[in-house]
């Protein structure tokens, strides 16, 4: 058997089964159990090496061929594909306790396919087409059929489809610069198409206005995944532009450029979330900061690069898990999540009110939570390159804090003489400890990463090498 | 020589139906205009592709016209009513709006064509004024339809000169799934918030 067969093909064809022939009840199960068994054969297994199991032999080859094309799983994207669908089963599981529909599972499990798609095709460049198919997936997801489609929605569908053309076209140029190196011009050119396919992708400023818009009228938990999902293989993506077409990274325009809007991201999304008087909006302002943090650490003119992003990109997926299925429960209550509606309910929903500030805390930085030790990493590199950079994040991850300690004190705002409850179900309590736990061993214990961290440089051919 | 004339009618085409979606209010005639512009898409296409990858494209295409246009129809009328209340202001601004994209096609065709020798005049200039049209009427409309129909001619426009620089059957593919995956989208967000909540409820 072949990796893109198990670990794409298959989810694939699981996820359709689900929506079709599965119980609601039964799916989140079935699709995280799905998820689970892939994470662990792509932990065990390593990809193209024959294992001896008693007298039979077992190899899974790299690739396989498509309408002329190849997609291939190397044994260096083991550690990646145990991550992914470590992290894509957590959201599973988080569906039934979230009280998100059945098709999320199942839509999910396709998006997941189609990512990993797009990190298996050759030539790498058109990752860009199934990173549009996998958007147009999370559509359905985001709007359910009762409910008319937003302008964040729009807006999200309309950047998502003008990426792919602006990538797909700077690639075809960037093998024109390679050709000839010295023509200033047509380098300018692809690099401002790349940069233009990227900043639609990757949602950097200005062109984020869509987030906070769907995290106010959307399902948190949807939006949340989506929020994990996409920017996580976008990452990856543009970490393999800048392996294959290694002048991009020394170039210190290009370099400067990514840094700039980094900075931006970071900084805008901090002092903006700062701001609110939503907390679904505070959590879509909290994720550009973070995709900021991302584009800053691929900016670096380090060899880090690859394990800061990384470092950043793992804790990402555990903090919006348990800040979106936290926030999809205190939803069921108060539906708008406007401040004035959420006063005082730490009183009514304890673990979901402390899985939320916990999981803000991390976004923010906070010490001995899981976004600590890559922020700390993130800042040691870029301290040695611009302390003008380096005060800007500082500023941009204050304002994330402020916004946290403005939540907590909206959520504790309660008459003095109110009773404790606790309205989370059983299962809603399991998995927002289990991920509170989560955040904390992350934070504390960083170096339980580092098995999966070690070989992820091997991914690329010159970075981090 | 032939091929040449029947090219820059197919420039022509693309100029008149972009300019038609962008300024009439009937959501009707905005698919017939899409489903003619795909024709001369087509034609465009296969200058430098295969005619059955071209009339893949075609095919393509005019499911997706399908697929919106049997949504469309399926609508309410009060919808229909608010959409042309909405498109009625500013027609004339839309008519300068292509003017200026057509001026701009004009002017940067050639450049294009010193730059990339080998694509084609008409196949430049479709590509622009399709690329061109569909950017201002996305930047001016919010209508859902609209906006799908604007995607869908910016991905056409792009895929004119995308074929020419790339014959690869897998991104064939790919594109064809794209265009029809948001033909679909658009139709389920046509649909979307049109059947009451009970209905959800009870499924």
């Amino acid at each position: 058997m072949s990796a893109p067969v198990i670990w794409i093909l298959t989810p694939f064809i699981a996820g359709f089964l689900i929506l079709f022939f599965l119980h609601e009840h039964t799916s989140p199960l079935v699709a995280g159990g799905v998820a689970t068994i892939l994470a662990f054969i792509a932990l065990i297994f390593p990809i193209d090496t024959a294992l001896l199991l008693g007298t039979i032999s077992i190899k899974i080859s790299s690739s396989v061929q498509f309408f002329g094309r190849s997609f291939a799983l190397n044994t260096a994207d083991g550690p990646l594909l145990a991550i992914i669908y470590g992290l894509a089963a957590l959201w599973f599981f988080g569906t039934q306790a979230s009280g998100t529909a059945n098709r999320f599972v199942s839509l999910g499990l396709m998006i997941v396919a189609l990512l990993t798609a797009s990190i298996a095709v050759e030539p790498f460049l058109f990752a860009a087409l199934l990173l549009d198919m996998a958007a147009m997936l999370v559509i359905p997801l985001l709007v359910p059929p009762y409910q008319k489609p937003g302008r964040g929605i729009i807006r999200f569908l309309t950047y998502q489809t003008l990426a792919m053309p602006f990538i797909l076209f700077s690639g075809w140029m960037l093998a024109g610069v390679e050709a000839s190196p010295g023509d200033i011009g047509n380098t300018a050119q692809a690099g401002a198409m790349l940069g233009l396919g990227f900043a639609f992708l990757l949602a950097v400023f200005p062109l984020y206005s869509w987030i906070p818009m769907l995290t106010e009228e959307a399902s948190p938990y949807a939006t949340g995944f989506l929020l994990w999902a996409l920017p996580t293989f976008t990452v990856i993506f543009a970490l393999g532009f800048l392996d294959r077409y290694t002048w991009l990274h020394s170039s210190p325009q290009l370099s400067n450029a990514i840094q700039f809007a980094g900075v931006f991201m970071v900084a805008s999304g901090g002092l903006f979330a700062s701001q609110q008087k939503h907390i679904g909006r505070i959590m879509g302002y909290a994720s550009i900061a973070e995709s900021g943090l991302l584009v800053l650490a691929m900016g670096l003119k380090s060899s880090e690069i690859v394990n800061i992003t990384f470092l950043l990109l793992i804790p990402r997926g555990l903090e919006l898990a348990v800040w979106a299925l936290a926030l999809s429960i205190i939803k069921r209550k108060a539906y708008s999540l406007r401040f004035s509606e959420i006063q005082g309910l730490a009183r009514k929903y304890p673990v979901a009110v402390a899985a939320l500030i916990l999981a803000h805390l991390s976004m923010a930085g906070f010490p001995l939570l899981a976004g600590f030790p890559p922020r700390v990493a993130l800042w040691q590199e870029l301290a040695g390159q611009s302390l003008t950079i380096s005060f800007w994040v500082f500023l941009g991850l204050i304002g994330l804090l402020i916004a946290a300690f403005r939540t907590l004190a909206v959520f504790v705002m309660a008459e003095e003489n109110k009773a404790w409850e606790l309205n989370e179900s059983w299962v809603q309590t399991t998995m927002l400890g289990l991920g509170t736990i989560g955040l904390l061993i992350l934070g504390v214990f960083p170096q339980v990463l580092q098995p999966f961290l070690i070989n992820l440089p091997a991914l690329f051919d010159h970075l981090g090498q | 020589m032939a091929t040449n004339i029947v090219s820059w009618i197919a420039v022509g085409l693309i100029l008149v139906t972009s300019t038609a979606m962008l300024i009439n209010r009937d959501w009707r005639v905005s698919l017939g205009a899409l489903a003619v512009q795909y024709a001369a898409a087509f034609w465009l296409v296969t200058r430098h592709l295969p005619f059955v990858m071209g009339s893949a494209k075609l095919i393509t295409g005019w499911m997706v016209v399908a697929a919106l246009g049997m949504t469309r129809l399926g609508l309410p009328t009060a919808e229909e009513e608010k959409e042309d209340t909405f498109l009625l202001r500013g027609q004339w601004f839309r008519v300068i709006l292509i003017c200026i994209v057509a001026l701009v096609v004009a002017g940067s065709t050639p450049r294009i064509e010193a730059g990339i020798p080998g694509l084609g005049l008409q196949v430049i200039a479709g590509s622009l004024i399709l690329i061109g049209a569909g950017i201002v009427h996305l930047g001016v409309t919010s209508d859902t339809l609209r906006v799908i129909l604007s995607l869908l001619t910016v991905l056409t426009g792009f895929e004119i000169l995308y074929a020419a620089v790339e014959s690869s059957i897998l991104v064939a593919g790919l594109l064809a799934v794209t265009n029809l995956g948001l033909g679909i989208v658009g139709s389920y967000l046509l649909i979307a918030g049109s059947s009451p909540l009970e209905i959800e409820e009870e499924a």
